[in-house]
């Protein structure tokens, strides 16, 4: 313990640095021996408000997160006895009693795994999983969510509570899921993390700086599941893929934060050092010989990342890299890019075969017309191309989208003379 | 906890009684309910006739309204039930997954409250 007395400014920092940097560490620690998220989020919260009030008085302790787990143990203990099922719980009781009477550990054991596990449940509906996560894991609190995700905090604290409510009713375990489900569960926790870094990389265009980057969450997620799962090859090859994209962060924003496509970037405004980081990580992830669809598409995004200029991308390395990817996945998104590549790849004719067979199952999707258009272009087929660049713009509900679109159809003229 | 099963399917997927695909369809049951029984997690299950012979009552005013049909007149429809033992959700939905109309229709679950 400090000797003098800190101030309450510096006991309000060190509560929040603590759960911001520790509450994934300190709520997986609770939840074990709980095996309850739901009452450890709690107990937690309650172990905070006591510390404003300890603190002052007795200093911030030597490890806060250690101080405020057998607190919020001790909370829990006197839930446990009130409830009317005391009997049952008795021998949890007894367990947790002897936890909250060990010295402060100095060193939490890690159970992040699991707790990643319980907030992507499948039985979580994917915004919840997506808002459990950042908060339980990346330690973010309600409002600083609400805020990444543009929606009033009351509305964000409903979800998480809700979320909190279903995990506790329906009885969504905490721990980690059998050998045979592993690799479903841990494709869900993938998705989770991959749909908080598409939405801080979307959103990052008009981002007030009071908004977490929600891609920085991401990227701290990937490391961490890499981690904790002691190399899945495919939690490495999202996170080749992650850092791929982010690397590209200055380069992809134009004056008034106009999107510039990946062929029109000024590389060197790319970030060489997170780039070699990625292909380090996919090289490590690809050794293991259990190719999935991060790693694949890691491998896409890292062979873009290796042309210095965009006239010398591998393209027939790329065209390849879908068509693998379509045997994984038959998301029709995916064959659309697959038919952009075999056209990037010098066949036009059978990219545009390909766009029209999609074209009935992706006729609301306005990337599909841009591709369309570009490909057209391509093949010297001007009108045909003006008529789908009009049909992408009309659809784009993004006005720096219809300003590239609009840039490029009046590309058109001058092929056309 | 406690879960309940419950079961729907589509009657116009469902197989049909006299065909080979029935027959299967049965011994699925018959698999799947023996299973729960070893496991001790068997509580109750029934099948239900079809949702033709449903009739649905509503109290107001004091007065009970009685109508024909099931409350929601859907495409699926609730076929049958089963009340299961088991220590959380995943083992529960582990459960529902073997329960045969999963491959064709749909099984919600759902704990069942427990008032402490």
């Amino acid at each position: 313990m400090t000797k003098s007395k800190p101030s309450t400014t510096e006991v309000h920092r060190a509560i929040d640095t603590v759960l911001r940097g520790d509450r994934g560490r300190m709520l997986a620690a609770l939840s074990a021996s709980l095996g309850n998220l739901a009452l450890a989020e709690d107990c937690l919260q309650e172990a905070a408000t006591k510390a404003l009030t300890d603190w002052p008085k007795s200093g911030v302790p030597h490890v806060p997160a250690a101080w405020l787990i057998q607190v919020a143990r001790r909370q829990a203990i006197d839930i446990l006895r009130r409830s009317k099922r005391f009997q049952e719980r008795s021998a949890e009781l007894a367990q947790l009693k002897d936890e909250a009477m060990q010295k402060e550990p100095s060193e939490l054991p890690d159970n992040r795994l699991a707790l990643m596990f319980t907030c992507c449940h499948p039985a979580l509906e994917p915004s919840a999983q997506v808002a459990l996560t950042l908060h339980c894991i990346a330690g973010l609190t309600t409002a600083e969510i609400a805020r990444a995700f543009v929606v009033q905090t009351s509305t964000m604290a409903a979800r998480l509570t809700r979320a909190k409510a279903k995990i506790k009713n329906a009885g969504i375990p905490f721990g980690l899921p059998d050998e045979d489900a592993r690799k479903a569960r841990t494709s869900e926790v993938l998705r989770v993390i991959y749909l908080i870094y598409n939405e801080g990389y979307s959103a990052s265009s008009g981002a007030t700086p009071l908004r977490v980057d929600l891609c920085v969450e991401a990227l701290f997620m990937a490391e961490l599941l890499v981690h904790l799962s002691k190399g899945d090859p495919e939690a490495m090859g999202l996170l080749a893929l992650i850092k791929f994209s982010y690397a590209r962060r200055e380069a992809r924003a134009g004056d008034r934060n106009a999107y510039i496509p990946l062929d029109q970037q000024d590389r060197r405004l790319w970030d060489t050092q997170m780039i070699a980081d990625g292909q380090a990580v996919l090289e490590q992830a690809l050794s293991l010989g259990q190719v999935g669809p991060y790693q694949v598409q890691a491998a896409i995004h890292g062979l873009h990342s290796a042309a210095l200029d965009a006239s010398e991308t591998d393209w027939s390395q790329i065209e390849h890299l879908y068509r693998l990817m379509r045997r994984m996945d038959g998301n029709p998104v995916i064959a659309l890019n697959h038919a952009v590549a075999v056209g990037q790849a010098g066949d036009t004719e059978r990219s545009l075969e390909m766009i029209a067979d999609l074209e009935p199952v992706l006729a609301h999707y306005q990337p599909l017309y841009a591709a369309k258009a570009a490909m057209l272009a391509r093949a010297g087929q001007i009108s045909a191309a003006d008529t789908a660049y009009l049909r992408a713009i009309k659809m784009s509900e993004n006005a720096a989208e219809q300003d590239f679109l609009e840039s490029r159809r009046a590309l058109l003229s001058g092929i056309a003379h | 906890m406690k879960y309940l099963a419950l079961i729907y399917a589509d009657p116009k997927v469902e197989p049909q009684p006299g065909t080979p695909e029935w027959g299967a369809l049965m011994e699925g049951y018959q698999t799947f309910s023996e299973r729960l029984n070893k496991d001790g997690a068997f509580l109750a299950g029934e099948a239900l006739q079809e949702v033709e012979t449903a009739t649905s009552v509503r109290v107001r005013s004091g007065k009970a309204e009685i109508s024909d049909g099931p409350f929601a007149e859907t495409k699926e429809t609730l076929g049958g039930f089963y009340m299961i033992e088991a220590p959380d959700l995943d083992k529960a939905l582990e459960y529902a997954a073997q329960i045969p109309t999963a491959g064709y229709g749909t099984v919600e679950i759902r704990p069942v409250m427990t008032f402490d």
